[in-house]
């Protein structure tokens, strides 16, 4: 058993009583690491002296009696496009590979002062951009339950290294799925908040009006935790919401009697049987629990997919037009002027997939096809939005599974990425909206892990964790560990 | 939607990419299928249905004019592929 299969609160208990150390669980995060990277690959940087140290400084708290954080002495590995400062960024992109951010994100900042150790800065799918994290520019990372299969992505190593126990918890940062759809795969929590609720302030933007950070963890409990340490408003970020934040670990009452869910029949349909047979059977389960569930329809469904990859492709193409070469990456020998320097620099560091996003954008903002594109994806969006807003009038949560299938074989659709993109089908209505969803363990369908997705109302995470919540404490899905 | 080899150079030059043989033609195949695709959206009706531009009823955010502490400038450079003087140095923009 490893110490990460402690409850938060045990972990704090045995810290408090000195039956364990910060430093011992740094090391056990290390030991994992040795043991098992070189097969599951979450990891690209690692920093075991900083990490080192800081346990040694929270071991010195402990002593002392000064006051401790809420995630005092866990280890966490950062998703690689939360820049942290003086150890490496990359966004999985040979771009960046020399990049060594200079400030800390709001995210990592309120981590540290939580007291968390980081660990190391995990794999993805270059500039989030992918379900499988075979787009990263430097390996790809493996599921742990089946190493032939890929772990989800673009959040996949952050979903991977939570599962293989190589950090305590993980963020992800999720645009379209990229924290769910792994965390699905990979048979661990992953929690995308309400589009605000998280700043995104030192999150390398992929498409700004999508884009949120969140946790990926081993129960619901971490991930309230988790929110708890992260969430709120920051005068960085204008786009951060300045929402009262809820106290997310006493909202997990156990109680969800009288729970109104809908269940979108879209959601259930062209989806692995085994998958929707887990799906039904959570329902029965959050139905004994006193929750009722019926049957609706959210009609824009379909639509989502072909809406979300013009907006978010014309989002990433205008916010990676800052990779230039100028003033930080990696400037291409160029041999001419400026034009020249921009054009080698962007073609030589970015891979096949941002590149085709970078394309798919600049085309529908592009002159004569704005109209026809983008604003009509933009106005669909809003026919998206409308389902969810009249579903949540009469419903206090809507419940589908995370992805339509488990873990898919590694290789299998790099070379279709249109099939790639049809795997998040069920989370990109989600992002559209902007509200909140979660996914937690709900089974197996040939010994991969089913993800089932619990989403909310606007910034009401209380709701979807207490749900998820009260589901796991009844169920025993998220205790399983891939053999490794 | 079937766009051309030529459609697909123009969007590069904007987009500042150089594209091989083999990536125009992949990408003149990739993109026609993702544009044919988003022509699903044509069998909504949208007339009169405002856009979303962002899913936060948000305005603009002002804050009051006052100076505070920024990034120092060296640290600022330590990224920089070339620098010269406190500035970053790129090559004769005019040729």
């Amino acid at each position: 058993m490893s110490l990460f299969d402690l409850r938060l609160q045990e972990i704090h208990n045995k810290l408090h009583a000195k039956e364990l150390s910060v430093s011992d669980l740094v090391g056990e995060a290390f030991e994992a690491i040795r043991q098992k990277d070189e097969r599951i690959q979450a990891y690209l940087t690692l920093d075991e002296a900083g990490a080192r140290a800081a346990a040694a400084r929270l071991d010195n708290k402990l002593v002392s009696g000064e006051e401790k954080g809420l995630l005092f002495g866990l280890p966490v590995g950062i998703k690689d496009n939360m820049v942290t400062e003086g150890l490496r960024t990359t966004c999985a992109s040979q771009f960046l590979s020399n990049y060594n951010p200079i400030y800390d994100g709001t995210a990592v900042t309120k981590l540290k002062q939580a007291d968390s150790v980081t660990i190391g800065k995990l794999n993805m799918d270059e500039f989030a951009m992918g379900g499988s994290n075979e787009n990263s520019s430097y390996h790809p990372t493996r599921n742990p339950w089946d190493l032939s299969r890929v772990p989800g992505g673009s959040s996949g190593g952050s979903a991977a290294a939570v599962a293989a126990g190589e950090a305590y918890f993980t963020l992800g940062s999720d645009t379209g799925g990229s924290i769910r759809q792994p965390a699905s795969y990979c048979g661990v929590v992953g929690l995308k908040p309400t589009y605000g609720r998280v700043s995104r302030y030192g999150l390398v933007a992929f498409a700004s009006s999508l884009d949120q950070i969140g946790p990926v963890t081993k129960n619901v409990e971490d991930a309230a935790y988790v929110l708890q340490a992260i969430a709120g408003y920051d005068a960085k970020d204008s786009t951060s919401a300045n929402v009262e934040v809820d106290d997310y670990v006493s909202a997990l009452t156990g109680d969800i009697k009288g729970l109104r869910i809908a269940v979108p029949k879209e959601y259930l349909e062209g989806i692995d049987p085994k998958v929707k047979e887990a799906v039904l059977e959570a329902l029965r389960v959050l139905e004994s629990l006193g929750a009722v569930w019926e049957e609706v329809s959210l009609p824009h469904t379909e639509y989502a997919v072909a809406a979300y990859y013009l907006l978010a492709s014309s989002e990433a193409s205008s916010n990676l037009s800052r990779f230039d070469g100028v003033r930080y990456g990696v400037r291409a020998d160029h041999g001419g002027g400026l034009l020249d320097l921009y054009h080698e620099s962007r073609s030589q560091g970015f891979g096949p997939e941002v590149k085709r996003r970078i394309m798919l954008g600049t085309y529908a903002l592009s002159s004569g096809y704005y109209d026809a594109y983008y604003l009509k994806a933009q106005k669909v969006r809003t026919l998206i939005k409308r389902d969810f807003d009249q579903t949540f009038e009469k419903y206090d949560v809507i419940i589908g599974p995370t992805a339509p299938t488990t873990a898919f074989q590694l290789g299998s659709q790099v070379d279709d990425p249109l099939t790639m993109y049809l795997n998040d089908i069920l989370t990109i209505p989600v992002s559209l909206a902007g509200v909140p969803a979660l996914s937690v363990p709900c089974g197996f369908a040939d010994g991969l892990p089913v993800g089932l997705q619990i989403i909310g109302k606007a910034f009401d995470e209380s709701t979807i964790l207490r749900t998820a919540h009260a589901y796991e404490v009844h169920t025993e899905h998220h205790k399983q560990r891939p053999v490794l | 939607m079937s766009i051309t080899t030529k459609d697909v150079e123009h969007v590069a030059r904007l987009a500042r990419l150089n594209l091989t043989p083999e990536e125009k033609e992949t990408f003149t195949d990739q993109l026609s299928a993702i544009l044919q695709y988003a022509e699903k959206l044509n069998e909504l009706d949208t007339d009169g249905v405002e856009p979303t531009t962002h899913v936060l009823h948000l305005s603009n955010v002002m804050r009051d004019d006052v100076v505070k502490e920024s990034l120092p400038a060296e640290k600022v450079f330590l990224n920089a592929p070339d620098e010269e003087d406190g500035q970053f140095k790129v090559p004769a923009v005019l040729e």
